[in-house]
């Protein structure tokens, strides 16, 4: 890989991982003066900076790249954050599994700090979300970015710093949860200096974005690419408000929000409720909006519906944030500006997921036939039904009864693994042969039996925690003849068990479906090069000129 | 419309700008004004800060993921005003950075759990939730008790949380590792820490250890001042209606 790089390019990589190691070392020492958990984190940069900076030098001398490269487009990044993509995304799926059953069976655990629960929830929530999906996205997206310009990415650097360093990201806040070092702050736990190397890599990835997007030879930025940017640009900004902190010390992890109390609230879920929406949803569905039609090969349904949904879920869901604190201490008109546009909001999100289903029209047979396309169709549908049961559940009254409840976490999981990690599975069964140039999947079979997996996994969890939620919520506000509480707290999670243990039951199936993705995707890229150029892929164009 | 946007989508910069203010609207009118409405947060002369053992406790809370699990934030329900106690303020996590309101009860909120138990009933709980309540699926925390509290960097976190508004003194801040021990060695002298924290100021070996000031100190101690900060919500609980019960019998 190192050899598609140019020599000033590795030259500027080795620059950039050398101060890199520095820095590490400095936060080491820091670290050490005060016994601080830091001092932990800078070895890790610094191990992380030399490992990177070994393979680089293994391929420092070899041949320059050929010329001719720039007639092509540049995969080579996508390739890496598939599979590591993949890689995130079975170890956060066995840590979630791992806490599901712990929910059940306590005791199922080391005697050790970071084995325990707390610690090892957000290890699941940030290695789904950044490990698996924010790779996922990033791959997927320099291939979409360039296919659907017509160019080639402007250098060879900047897809692997954005990759690389985002890695280094995740790896720095999912070791940290072992060790303790959290804001709690719910998806955006890692400390300030993980925050700041986040801002840098983000600004970088979206510049790449931008510069591609200005080499096009194409007149048009197409509607994937609208949410991709807004994926990366809304992101940015939530991530920079929330994160603002002032550190204990420079040699320390900790630090204090630079808000507290109610403003503090409003701005975590701003940015919770927001990272569901341009993370978890606009990246992915910029997904959607070319893999799927890809996969049809029909074009897509609406313009004018991409053109509503895109900017509906842009203004729309900015607002909704407020409806996670319903009936607490948040002033009531918050609440109720967030109710009401968490409700409109559907009328975008199910536009955007008509437009993906009535693309379909005139594919359903592929849909029977073919799972990675099946993938795809049932993400969307999941997608319809959880923006529904969102807005829903958004409402007061439906929210006094939901909050705080395990109905809570169903939603998110129909989302996540419905909707988020349907359509990426879809998207990688479908760029994988195109990727490695193969002539299709290893084993369809295995495609299928994933499919199923999955499906099956999700249902059983969705439904495990609908019927957990509603009776939790139930029972917490039921009253006797008397006029006083049935219920005390206790008998209500005495209750929970036996959702608890489908719930982990359905999380097993939807691990053992991604370890069969695992094999499949590995099997596929063992196989020898097809001949021909495979089918399906957009071909790099010869003849067209800059439209700008 | 849809002709304005055929010449929109063919400009990057632009896309990327009108991405950027159509998004940004939402969070300023909701957030903005929060900071500056009065009525947002009511007013209390009385509130206490923090003390730093308390802070550490805090820090301990957050560091094992408590939030994750347990709520601090009562609502206008009656049925959890009457499970919890009177339903939670503003003003009581004035000087929280950040707050812990939680959004998940794995298990029962802590807004009030202040008093509620003993220091005993804490420490064993903590030790092992199973000991004492044996239906619980909590984890177990036994290291709590035998790691010794870092206190000698306290001062530095009293200063950060004054840089972002908590008014501490710098009387606080220069004796916050002493302040910290202090408060878990009722045998020593407290007088300097009961006259920056004042009279209320719960000084006891909370962990049922005098020589000793673990981890478990500071956090049963941060437990047991939970929903004392401030005596607001008490006296508004009395006037303010609270949403009436949806019967389920």
């Amino acid at each position: 890989m190192v050899s598609g790089l140019t020599g000033s390019e590795r030259q500027w990589g080795m620059a950039v991982l050398v101060i890199l190691a520095f820095i590490g070392l400095a936060m080491a020492a820091a670290g050490a003066s005060r016994a601080d958990p830091l001092q932990a984190h800078g070895f890790i940069v610094l191990l992380f900076s030399l490992g990177v900076l070994g393979v680089l030098l293994r391929g420092f001398y070899a041949p320059e790249p050929p010329e001719t490269r720039l007639e092509s487009y540049y995969d080579d990044p996508s390739k890496a954050g598939i599979v590591v993509a993949m890689v995130w995304a079975v170890f956060a799926m066995f840590v979630g599994d791992w806490v599901a059953w712990l929910l059940a069976f306590p005791d199922l655990t080391f005697d050790a700090a970071w084995s325990s629960f707390g610690r090892l929830r957000p290890v699941h929530t940030t290695g789904i979300i950044f490990g698996f999906g924010g790779n996922a996205l990033i791959a997927t997206s320099f291939h979409v970015m360039q296919r659907t310009s017509r160019a080639r990415m402007p250098d060879q650097f900047s897809p692997w710093f954005v990759l690389i360093g985002y890695n280094l990201f995740c790896i720095l806040a999912v070791t940290g949860y072992f060790m303790g070092i959290t804001q709690s702050k719910e998806y955006a736990e890692p400390e300030w200096y993980a925050d700041i190397w986040l801002v840098i890599v983000w600004v970088t990835y979206l510049l790449l974005y931008l510069r591609t997007l200005a080499r096009r030879k194409e007149p048009h930025i197409y509607v994937a690419n609208w949410y991709y940017l807004a994926f990366i640009i809304v992101v940015a900004i939530l991530h920079i408000v929330n994160n603002l902190a002032v550190p204990a010390s420079f040699a320390g992890v900790k630090s204090y929000s630079l808000f507290s109390g109610v403003q503090d609230a409003m701005t975590q879920w701003w940015y919770g409720h927001n990272a569901v929406a341009f993370f978890l949803t606009a990246g992915f569905l910029g997904m959607l909006y070319y893999y799927l039609p890809k996969r049809a090969e029909r074009p897509i349904y609406s313009y004018r519906m991409s053109i509503i949904g895109f900017w509906g879920i842009t203004f729309f869901y900015m607002w909704a944030g407020s409806h996670h604190l319903h009936y607490t201490a948040l002033p009531q008109w918050v609440q109720t500006l967030g109710m009401t546009f968490s409700v409109m909001l559907l009328v975008p999100s199910w536009i955007a997921a008509a437009n993906a289903l009535l693309t379909l029209n005139g594919a359903w047979h592929k849909v029977r036939d073919d799972a990675t396309l099946r993938f795809m169709m049932m993400a969307a549908v999941f997608y319809g039904l959880s923006t529904f049961e969102g807005s829903f559940m958004a409402i007061r009254s439906v929210n006094a009864l939901s909050h705080y409840t395990d109905w809570t976490i169903g939603h998110v999981h129909a989302g996540a693994m419905g909707w988020v990690a349907l359509i990426t599975f879809g998207s990688i069964y479908a760029v994988v042969p195109w990727l490695w140039k193969r002539e299709r999947m290893y084993s369809p079979a295995l495609v299928e039996v994933h499919f199923w997996l999955a499906l099956a996994g999700t249902l059983i969890y969705v439904f495990a925690m609908w019927n957990s939620g509603i009776i939790q919520g139930l029972m917490w506000r039921t009253y006797n003849d008397s006029g006083t509480l049935t219920y005390s707290f206790l008998d209500s999670m005495v209750a929970m068990h036996p959702y608890y243990v489908a719930r982990a039951i359905g999380g097993l199936l939807f691990l053992i479906g991604a370890v069969v993705g695992c094999y499949n995707i590995w099997m596929t890229i063992r196989r020898p090069e097809h001949t021909s150029a495979p089918s399906g892929d957009a071909p790099f164009p010869s003849t067209l000129q800059p439209a700008e | 419309m849809f002709g304005t946007h055929y010449r929109l989508e063919r400009k990057s910069i632009v896309l990327a700008v009108a991405i950027m203010v159509v998004a940004s609207i939402g969070g300023l009118i909701e957030i903005a004004p929060l900071f500056t409405i009065d009525e947002t947060v009511e007013t209390d002369p009385d509130m206490r800060v923090y003390t730093p053992l308390e802070l550490a406790g805090r820090n301990i809370y957050i560091r094992e993921g408590c939030y994750a699990c347990h709520s601090q934030m009562i609502r206008t329900l009656q049925d959890e005003v009457e499970r919890y106690g009177p339903y939670s303020l503003a003003v009581e996590s004035k000087y929280d950075h950040p707050m812990l309101w939680g959004s998940k009860r794995t298990g029962p909120d802590l807004a009030r759990v202040g008093g509620k138990y003993s220091d005993q009933w804490h420490a064993a709980h903590l030790r092992n939730p199973r000991d004492v309540v044996p239906e619980s699926i909590m984890p177990r925390y036994p290291w709590l008790d035998e790691t010794p509290l870092h206190t000698s960097h306290l001062g530095d976190d009293l200063r950060a949380l004054r840089k972002v508004g908590v008014p501490y003194t710098d009387d606080m801040i220069a004796n916050a590792s002493a302040d910290a021990v202090a408060q878990a060695s009722p045998d020593d002298d407290t007088a300097g820490l009961v006259e920056r924290y004042g009279d209320a100021t719960q000084i006891r070996a909370f962990d049922g250890d005098q020589r000793t000031v673990s981890e478990m100190d500071a956090l049963v101690a941060y437990l047991q001042i939970l929903g004392k900060l401030s005596t607001v919500p008490h006296q508004a609980a009395a006037t303010t209606p609270v949403v009436p019960p949806v019967t389920e019998r």
